[in-house]
């Protein structure tokens, strides 16, 4: 019953919205380039499906190019990091720089270093330097955060530094890393899109270069169409990520224990 | 009895500044059964450490007359991993030492088996009682096949009826194995019933205050616990701890 509800309740408000707001465009008149009808929008994923298709390939290659780039160097220097306090001491901070200045404002730096003509390379660094972070903080929290005792123990049998690494640290910065790659995929996608907007109607023709595109030609309906084709990109990436979770933890982690057992 | 291990003059003092013990001689002796009691803070647990080599002392030493053996380690949690099931956790020095994974798993069993888990290798932590972690974390020292057994309180979280079942099936296992043990503990009752000897130390920094042979009979049961033998033996260790906090 309760299971049944989650699916039925959203979407019944999804569809009763829906059928209110078309009815609200028809019957005061709202001009279409101010709010389209929900019909005119679907209207646009079929006349520019094309279009819509291309720019969404384009934006999804980048957020999973990044996601995946911020996953390997993040968790890479995160390993460095637990190596070697040094290295934290004097990669760390730069690492904070990098976090907390806004990524629209480096944009166009970037976007003049890597040249017009490379555009996707800019965007990729872009996204990427939004996705990294949160993997970085919480790896290497997650690394640090090994039972004392049972690195005493992996001593006491003569573990290597590698043994101790791959077998107690790295298992249990998982959870950590888990939670740190559901927050990077969003922030890889939310990168992806805010780097094309600072690039410009340049060879960019991603998501964000669609409503652009589509704002400056007053064309509501395809930047309404642009926009929930972003949160479905969203929703499935965090969906995915948390049956990824789940896949990796339920076996043996609290997080994934249900209240009831 | 030959002498296993012992320490000469070994004090401790801490990056912080806290002496654990000052001037520590300790001679433990192969195949007994030695407790450390003492009051919290005392370096019992820094004394385990540095003989397991994981603590350099800031002065003395440690000598092994006969070598240093294999050494298992209990300490106070079960400090079990919890994305490993009971088999692979026990099984975790075995494969450190590079033992081939068949012999490891067979070996592993075994001591699972000896502790009563036999039905258990595949459970989750999680999924085990604080009694039954205990149980993997003693399967995981013995699989090994220690001669010294190092044990940090590693019954102090448990209920009374567990710890009385874990006490009996500790010293079993000591015994069969020829296992020479060091038992850390706070509890002057748990001393009397398992130790062969025990050792009582002074409040921080910790020294040897008194060392108390305890004759004991070979088997010990719930009965043991009820016999003037038994109550002496408590008696003379509470009254030992009581002249070390006061002096």
């Amino acid at each position: 019953m309760k299971n049944w509800l989650t699916y039925t309740v959203p979407v019944a408000l999804g569809i009763a919205v829906l059928a209110l707001w078309e009815w609200a465009v028809a019957h005061y008149e709202v001009p279409r380039f101010v709010l389209p009808a929900p019909s005119a929008i679907a209207q646009s994923f079929v006349d520019d499906h094309a279009q819509l298709a291309a720019a969404t390939w384009t934006t999804f290659r980048i957020v999973i190019e990044a996601f995946l780039l911020a996953l390997v160097t993040g968790v890479a220097l995160a390993i460095l990091f637990a190596q070697s306090r040094i290295v934290e001491l004097a990669l760390y901070p730069y690492a904070v720089i990098l976090q907390v200045t806004p990524v629209i404002a480096i944009a166009p730096l970037i976007v003049i270093w890597v040249g017009y003509e490379h555009i996707d390379n800019a965007l990729l660094i872009l996204a990427w330097l939004v996705a990294f972070f949160p993997i970085l903080a919480n790896t290497t929290l997650g690394l640090r955060s090994a039972d004392r005792n049972l690195v005493d123990l992996f001593r006491l049998y003569g573990a290597s530094r590698w043994q101790i690494l791959w077998k107690l640290q790295l298992p249990g910065a998982l959870p950590y890393l888990l939670g740190a790659m559901k927050i990077s995929g969003g922030l890889a996608l939310i990168g992806a899109v805010v780097a094309e907007f600072a690039a410009g109607t340049g060879t960019a023709t991603g998501l964000g270069w669609t409503i652009t595109e589509a704002g400056n030609r007053l064309h509501i309906e395809t930047m309404f169409a642009a926009l929930a084709i972003l949160s479905v990109l969203g929703v499935a990436i965090f969906f995915l990520l948390s049956a990824l979770e789940w896949a990796l933890l339920h076996q043996w982690h609290e997080s994934a224990i249900s209240r009831r057992e | 009895m030959t002498s296993l291990v012992s320490l000469r003059g070994v004090s401790k003092t801490f990056d912080s500044g806290t002496q654990a013990i000052a001037a520590l001689d300790l001679e433990v002796r192969v195949g007994e059964f030695l407790s450390l009691v003492g009051p919290s803070g005392c370096g019992k647990s820094t004394a385990l450490r540095i003989i397991a080599d994981l603590i350099v002392p800031t002065t003395g030493g440690v000598t092994w007359p006969e070598g240093k053996p294999e050494i298992g380690f209990v300490f106070q949690e079960p400090t079990l991993m919890p994305w490993r099931s009971a088999l692979d956790n026990a099984r975790l020095p075995l494969e450190l030492k590079g033992i081939a994974r068949g012999d490891a798993e067979a070996r592993s069993k075994q001591a699972l088996a000896r502790v009563g888990l036999g039905e258990f290798e595949k459970a989750y932590p999680r999924e085990l009682s604080g009694g039954m972690k205990m149980r993997v974390s003693i399967a995981r020292a013995i699989a090994a096949q220690p001669k010294l057994l190092l044990m940090d309180e590693p019954f102090a979280a448990l209920d009374e009826l567990t710890r009385q079942s874990l006490n009996d099936d500790l010293l079993k296992l000591a015994r069969e194995d020829g296992i020479t043990v060091i038992f850390v503990t706070h509890s002057v009752y748990e001393s009397a019933y398992l130790s062969d000897r025990v050792v009582v130390m002074t409040p921080r920094p910790g020294r040897v205050a008194a060392d108390i042979a305890i004759a004991q009979p070979q088997n010990r049961s719930a009965a043991y616990r009820l016999t003037s033998q038994f109550t002496d033996a408590a008696g003379k260790i509470s009254a030992a701890l009581g002249h070390a906090m006061a002096a």
